[in-house]
């Protein structure tokens, strides 16, 4: 039998299968290596991001700043190599430096002085948009031998796809993330703050240590995330990627986890990246539709998930009463 | 219990909170292989002294000692660290992590730097197998019913610290049968040694299962006696205060013209809800106080909230003035002429950030309906007029009502009440955590207002208060309405006796 705790993601899982299935019925085409290859690199950065937000989700909390975080990495680096002429690793090093303290200054912020997640973020938002702006406000193209060995790696699949260096990164940042969250002590507290964080202060969860861990390990895989849009559009650009906090956010909810914290899968916000990219596809095989469908059709899902939530919660309580009513 | 020693022993222990006393120099020890009841009503001190002895609040005075040497946790780690564990009543463990992700949050066993969840199931199946429980330490937590919550958190908290354990009102929804469950889990702990501290308000069970108790009152220590050598009337009398003289009771003339009244224009008749409070019978009559006394869990605050329609009753029928009405809301009780001040003044009563005109003005809207909204002038006016005749201070009427003292706050929740002109107004425990001068002003209103004909219900826990202002008393035990006293009967000798004298046909 399934647990209810993983009913969510299962369904997720079902969806995505259902709606390949159909997709594949349409458009013969879209069962093939290049299609798969192309939505694992086109969703690469956008999914990194979603690993750190599927972190903080879990514990209950909320990161607005990641979209302007991966424009002021992008930013910041193509300025460093391309107008400076500092070496790409030294620049990516610096970024990601730079972006884990944002988020860790921002945890210390949101545990210590008890201010809401979501104004901490939303004030690292703006600071963070602001800073790219100050950098520059052109698109600055970016081109250097050791960026070109990057893009231009991959390992070939039968049929033509390409499993690019992007796509593997995000593989591996999903594959470690599982990892943490499931099998480490960090991932242990992470849930367990998200269940109840007074419960798990009275459990002996190291609760600061652990908030300032979430929210500097989303700022890094923002600054990883900012790197690896960086490579795929070879520029950077300070009015990049708005809204990409938001589009994270949907695939970590699409993904199973509990908005309100403490059940989800980083399995399942892998899905709902997938989910997500397929319907991009999906327009643009179909070349009639508008590409607002994406919005509207990710949209319909929220809505299905949050009720689907909201019902297994219901469900489950109700199960409990009456089990509660049995004994009695 | 001969080879048994102090375990853990507090002195003088004292804490203030914003300027007002908690705990004031209060004594307590612990013996190995002892369980300890500690009681007091609401307030009076029992979770600070827990508190402060687990770590999750600092002393601001007195010294503990933890196998005869000073300690002073920090925090809950801290206090685990050394030996003194604890279950709390509410928040206890996270429903939603597993039974054996809980046991082992912040100690999994580790494999090659990953935890090791074999092995984590492993250890879960033989801990919980030493306390009688074989149950799938994969499911969830919130599975399971709360008394296997309440063993999964007694032996993580043993398991994890293994000197003292501190229980906090374990029982409380519990059956009795799952009781009985836990019982014989706290009775094998105790023959291993362990000091157990149990905070629990079911008297029965503290003779049950304890050995020894400490009763706290008003932040002060009453006494800690052996349980074997306490007969329960002066168990309960240490409790409830035993500094009950006769208060000369200045209404007792009014009271013959009160019970010349015929007929009581509001009448409950087998007015119940299960699992709440058990049918009763109450009449209430025109300038009359009816008071309703119980020790806590009694079933007082469920009383009020029948009455008042916030449960709904499933038996039984209230009348007013000869016509059922049928009380399902606060709402139809306002409509009603019913007001009702809460116990929990901070969370239920007041609008912290509303000005005190605003909170004064709450209920008066309430009934008018929300489509003839009070003029700010109005409202103005009502306040002005309320805080002059009720001496609110400071006399300010916009200012925001959480930064009046406790007293001021009760005084503009009556305040809000006596707007609406009621006919029956229920005060929960009115005179909780105010200051004295303003402790006598609400009994000299009280008096007041039910010489102008107004009717009052008045729980307390101050019996002393109870027999000073009310004309009839109602005492409550275990849910149930036992006794009403009234006129010379109505003393808190008495009141105590009734008490104590349904508590013990239950146990026999």
């Amino acid at each position: 039998m399934i647990h209810t705790r993983n009913l969510p993601f299962v369904t997720t899982l079902g969806i995505f299968v259902i709606a390949y299935a159909l997709c594949i019925l349409q458009f013969p085409n879209m069962l093939s290596t290049r299609v798969i290859g192309n939505l694992l690199t086109d969703n690469a950065f956008l999914g990194i991001a979603a690993v750190g937000m599927t972190f903080v989700i879990l514990s209950g909390g909320i990161d607005l700043s990641i979209g302007s975080v991966i424009a002021f990495t992008s930013v910041f680096v193509a300025v460093l190599v391309g107008s400076l002429g500092v070496h790409p690793l030294a620049a990516f090093a610096a970024v990601l430096v730079i972006s884990t303290l944002f988020g860790s200054l921002m945890g210390a912020m949101i545990r210590y002085l008890g201010i809401p997640p979501f104004v901490v973020t939303l004030a690292g938002m703006f600071l963070a948009r602001g800073a790219a702006y100050l950098i520059s406000t052109e698109s600055v193209p970016i081109s250097h031998e050791v960026i070109d060995t990057i893009q231009g790696f991959y390992f070939r699949f039968p049929g033509g796809g390409r499993l690019t260096a992007l796509a593997m990164l995000m593989l591996l940042v999903f594959v470690v993330g599982a990892f943490v969250a499931g099998r480490t002590r960090f991932g242990a507290n992470v849930y367990a703050i998200g269940g109840s964080e007074q419960s798990a202060e009275l459990m002996g969860v190291p609760v600061g240590p652990t908030t300032i861990g979430i929210y500097a390990l989303s700022g890094f895989l923002s600054g990883l995330s900012g790197i690896a849009y960086t490579l795929y559009t070879s520029s950077g650009y300070s009015l990049a990627t708005v809204g990409v906090e938001l589009d994270a956010i949907a695939a970590v909810v699409i993904g199973g986890t509990l908005l309100t914290g403490g059940v989800g899968l980083v399995a399942g916000t892998f899905v709902g990246i997938l989910i997500q990219g397929l319907i991009q596809t999906y327009i643009v095989f179909d070349g009639t539709l508008s590409s607002w469908w994406t919005k509207i059709v990710i949209g319909i899902l929220l809505f299905i998930f949050i009720v689907l939530q909201r019902g297994i919660i219901w469900y489950s309580n109700r199960r409990l009463a009456e089990g509660r009513l049995r004994e009695v | 219990m001969s080879d048994s020693y102090s375990l853990l022993e507090a002195r003088g222990i004292g804490k203030t909170f914003l300027g007002i006393t908690a705990l004031d120099g209060v004594d307590f020890s612990l013996n190995r292989g002892e369980i300890h009841a500690l009681l007091g009503e609401n307030g009076a001190g029992k979770s600070t002294l827990i508190k402060i002895l687990t770590g999750v609040y600092s002393r601001d005075r007195g010294t503990m000692q933890l196998d005869g040497s000073d300690v002073t946790p920090a925090n809950v780690a801290e206090a685990q660290a050394l030996g003194i564990g604890t279950v709390y009543q509410e928040v206890n463990l996270l429903e939603n992590l597993t039974v054996a992700e809980n046991l082992f949050l912040g100690r999994q066993p580790h494999r090659f730097g990953l935890i090791d969840r074999r092995e984590m199931r492993r250890r879960s199946k033989a801990l919980l197998a030493r306390y009688g429980l074989d149950i799938d330490v994969d499911a969830l937590l919130s599975s399971y019913s709360v008394a296997v919550r309440q063993i999964v958190a007694i032996a993580r908290a043993v398991d994890l610290s293994g000197k003292v354990l501190v229980l906090d009102e374990p029982t409380a929804s519990l059956d009795s049968h799952e009781v009985e469950m836990l019982f014989s889990v706290l009775r094998r702990l105790r023959e291993e040694g362990l000091g157990i501290i149990i905070i629990t308000h079911f008297l029965n069970q503290v003779y049950a299962i304890a050995d020894r108790v400490t009763v706290l009152r008003n932040g002060r220590l009453v006494g800690t006696r052996k349980l074997s050598e306490l007969p329960q009337l002066e168990l309960i009398s240490m409790m409830l205060g035993r500094e009950l003289q006769h208060i000369t009771r200045e209404h007792q003339a009014q009271d013959e013209t009160v019970a010349a009244t015929a007929e009581a224009p509001i009448r409950f008749a087998n007015y119940g809800k299960r699992g709440s409070v058990a049918p009763f019978d109450l009449d209430i009559r025109p300038g009359e106080v009816v008071g309703i006394a119980g020790l806590l869990g009694s079933g007082r605050t469920e009383t009020a909230f029948l009455l008042f329609g916030i449960d709904r009753a499933d038996s039984g029928t209230a009348t007013i003035d000869g016509q059922p009405v049928s009380l399902t809301s606060p709402e139809a009780a306002i409509v009603n002429g019913f007001g009702f001040c809460p116990e929990e003044r901070k969370t239920d009563g007041i609008i912290g950030d509303f000005s005190v005109a605003d909170n004064i003005a709450l209920a008066l809207q309430a009934r008018q309906g929300w489509s003839k909204p009070i003029s700010s002038r109005e409202k103005h006016a009502l306040a002005e007029s309320f805080i002059k005749s009720l001496d609110i201070r400071p006399p300010d009427a916009n200012r925001p009502i959480k930064f009046l003292s406790g007293g001021n706050q009760q005084k503009a929740i009556l305040a809000r009440w006596l707007a609406t002109e009621p006919r029956l107004l229920i005060l929960d425990e009115p005179t909780r955590g105010i200051d004295i001068g303003a402790h006598a002003e609400i009994l000299k209103m009280i008096e007041r207002l039910c010489s102008e004909g107004m009717s009052l219900v008045v729980i307390s826990s101050e019996l002393e208060e109870l027999t000073a202002v009310a004309h009839r008393v109602i005492v409550l035990s275990d849910r149930r309405h036992v006794a009403e006293l009234s006129g010379d009967a109505l003393t808190a000798d008495n009141i105590m006796q009734a008490i104590a004298t349904s508590a013990r046909t239950e146990a026999a």
